[in-house]
């Protein structure tokens, strides 16, 4: 089975999610992603969705996972480039994606996690039912 | 009937639940849909079709375009004969990250949608409509 | 599949083709007087000279008892182009209806001709022709409507579009001034553009500035929430601003929950916040 590209950029893993992932899949990049953070000593991870056409509730599940599994490991998470349809359906789903930062592009992405590299908390997107405002920053 | 206006589809792995997806995608946008209409509906077919694989043990769906004089839609039909859903009620109640809802996603999926609807007999299966017009 | 039944009229069709034609057109005139200038008289005859043909051309080919035969697609398709055109004139479905039904009289005239002696046959054939020139025209209404339906919509999304730009007020700052009264369907509209252009433009912070909207319903207090929640998916911040006191009594009595939206008295002070995120300042010029 093919599996989702990591790049190590510096202290950033980097994935561009291309492809329409089924579900095995999307547990494989859970995993590589996981142990290479833990090998490399990685920071921060950035994933770029500007090519997903769809976010259902298990692939925004993997998103938290993942930011959950890096926090234990001491990496931020940032999920990039949502485009405003797939926005618009995760709001009316009700996923508010809990753990997980979101900028518009790489570019502020990679801004992001070298703020939260200055060991900020991690945050929670606002509006959730754990409460919590954005962090400061 | 032309066979791309209508087609039955085999849900039993999750690259079958992908294959949903881009027909409902590719009769969405055939039928006219906005794109985020698209979205929502495929989105929808995506946490259906998970469903009847991972609770009803596997099953069939229905992608057909439906025209109503004027008016025109999609509309899926997913069936399985799983062990159906005792307390359709309670699966229709919100809540990914509260656990509500038994965790089907019922009730996120219905508002994705402009008609719903859905059967189940707990040991025989269940049977979700759903339907999304222009 | 029943046989087709024997039928004349493919052949009285092209026999009387040419005197039917001029029959016809002198039919229409009368009804399209009061149009005069819509449509040329040269237009009108190219385009009953043209229908004839095909329907006669249809009715050699096809079945006479449905307009599902494929003999009969090129008809409807000019039929569609007529009426459609006709809409864009401005002609009512009537009008357009009538292209139709105003062949019947001089078709009939010639059945009666043909089947002079012929009482049965007559009544069979006028039956027939009858039951398909209504059809046709029914299909004419059904086109001219939808092409009506299409253009109303259009005009509504560019009045839409007009009525609610979205303006760059900065870099990456933009603002949506929304004005008039808002409804569930516009503000969706709206909305969706708004997070369409914080794509395109880059923008981190959107001021969504509210003065000029009178009153505001749960529905659209909602779909502004739930921008703003998008919004934070897709990376950016929404800002609210311009909420009068009014709103703000149907805010809180409605039981809205704002939550952590910020949301700020002016435009201004939107702005002022919006260049701080953005770690802007403006500072005043020397010698001021």
């Amino acid at each position: 089975m093919d599996r989702i590209p990591i790049l190590k950029m510096g202290n950033i893993l980097l994935v561009t999610i291309q492809v329409d992932m089924h579900d095995r899949l999307a547990l494989a990049l859970q995993e590589d992603l996981t142990e290479r953070i833990s090998t490399t000593g990685a920071r921060g991870v950035l994933i770029d969705i500007s090519s997903l056409e769809i976010v259902d509730s298990f692939i925004g599940r993997m998103f938290s996972n993942i930011a959950a599994m890096a926090r234990v490991l001491d990496a931020a998470t940032v999920v990039v480039g949502m485009r405003p349809a797939v926005a618009i359906t995760l709001v009316e789903l009700g996923l508010s994606l809990p753990g997980v930062r979101t900028a518009l592009d790489v570019d502020r992405g990679m801004e992001l996690l070298r703020v939260s590299d200055e060991r900020n908390p991690v945050v929670h997107v606002a509006g959730t039912e754990d409460g919590g405002a954005l962090g400061a920053s | 009937m032309p066979s791309e206006l209508h087609k039955q589809m085999e849900i039993r792995t999750s690259s079958d639940v992908v294959t949903v997806r881009q027909a409902t995608r590719a009769l969405a946008e055939r039928t006219g849909l906005s794109l985020v209409d698209q979205t929502k509906l495929v989105t929808a077919a995506s946490e259906l079709a998970r469903n009847t694989l991972d609770y009803g043990g596997g099953g069939t769906v229905q992608v057909e375009a439906l025209e109503n004089g004027v008016r025109r839609g999609v509309r899926l039909i997913f069936e399985d004969q799983g062990p159906g859903i005792a307390n359709v009620q309670e699966a229709l109640k919100d809540g990914f990250t509260t656990g509500g809802g038994l965790g089907l996603g019922l009730g996120g999926a219905r508002r994705l949608v402009n008609e719903f609807d859905i059967e189940s007999t707990p040991g025989q299966g269940t049977r979700v409509t759903i339907a999304r017009w222009k | 599949m029943s046989p087709q039944p024997t039928t004349r009229i493919p052949e009285i069709l092209k026999t009387h083709e040419s005197s039917l034609l001029n029959e016809w057109v002198r039919e229409q005139t009368p009804h399209l007087a009061s149009q005069r200038g819509r449509i040329s008289d040269a237009d009108l005859r190219e385009q009953s000279r043209e229908f004839l043909s095909l329907f006669q051309q249809a009715a050699q080919r096809g079945r006479l008892d449905t307009l599902q035969d494929p003999a009969w697609r090129e008809v409807l398709e000019l039929l569609n182009g007529i009426s459609q055109s006709r809409a864009k004139q401005g002609f009512t479905p009537a009008q357009t209806a009538n292209f139709v039904i105003s062949l019947k009289r001089p078709f009939f005239a010639r059945l009666n001709q043909e089947y002079a002696k012929d009482g049965a046959g007559l009544a069979e054939e006028t039956w027939r022709a009858t039951v398909l020139l209504d059809e046709l025209a029914l299909h004419t209404v059904t086109s001219h409507i939808k092409m009506r339906e299409e253009v109303i919509l259009r005009q509504q999304e560019e009045m839409l579009e007009l009525s609610t730009p979205v303006v760059k007020l900065w870099d990456g700052i933009l603002a949506l001034p929304m004005i008039g009264t808002l409804d569930s369907a516009r503000t969706q509209v709206v909305m969706e553009s708004l997070l369409q252009r914080i794509v395109e433009t880059g923008a981190d912070v959107a001021i969504i500035d509210i003065t000029g909207v009178p009153t505001v319903d749960t529905l659209v207090a909602q779909h502004l929430l739930k921008t703003v929640t998008a919004a934070r998916l897709m990376g950016a911040e929404c800002i609210i601003s311009g909420i009068r006191p009014q709103i703000a009594q149907t805010i809180v009595h409605l039981g809205v929950e704002l939550g952590d939206v910020i949301t700020k008295a002016t435009l201004a002070d939107a702005f002022a916040v919006a260049l701080q995120r953005r770690g802007l300042a403006m500072t005043r010029a020397a010698g001021r």
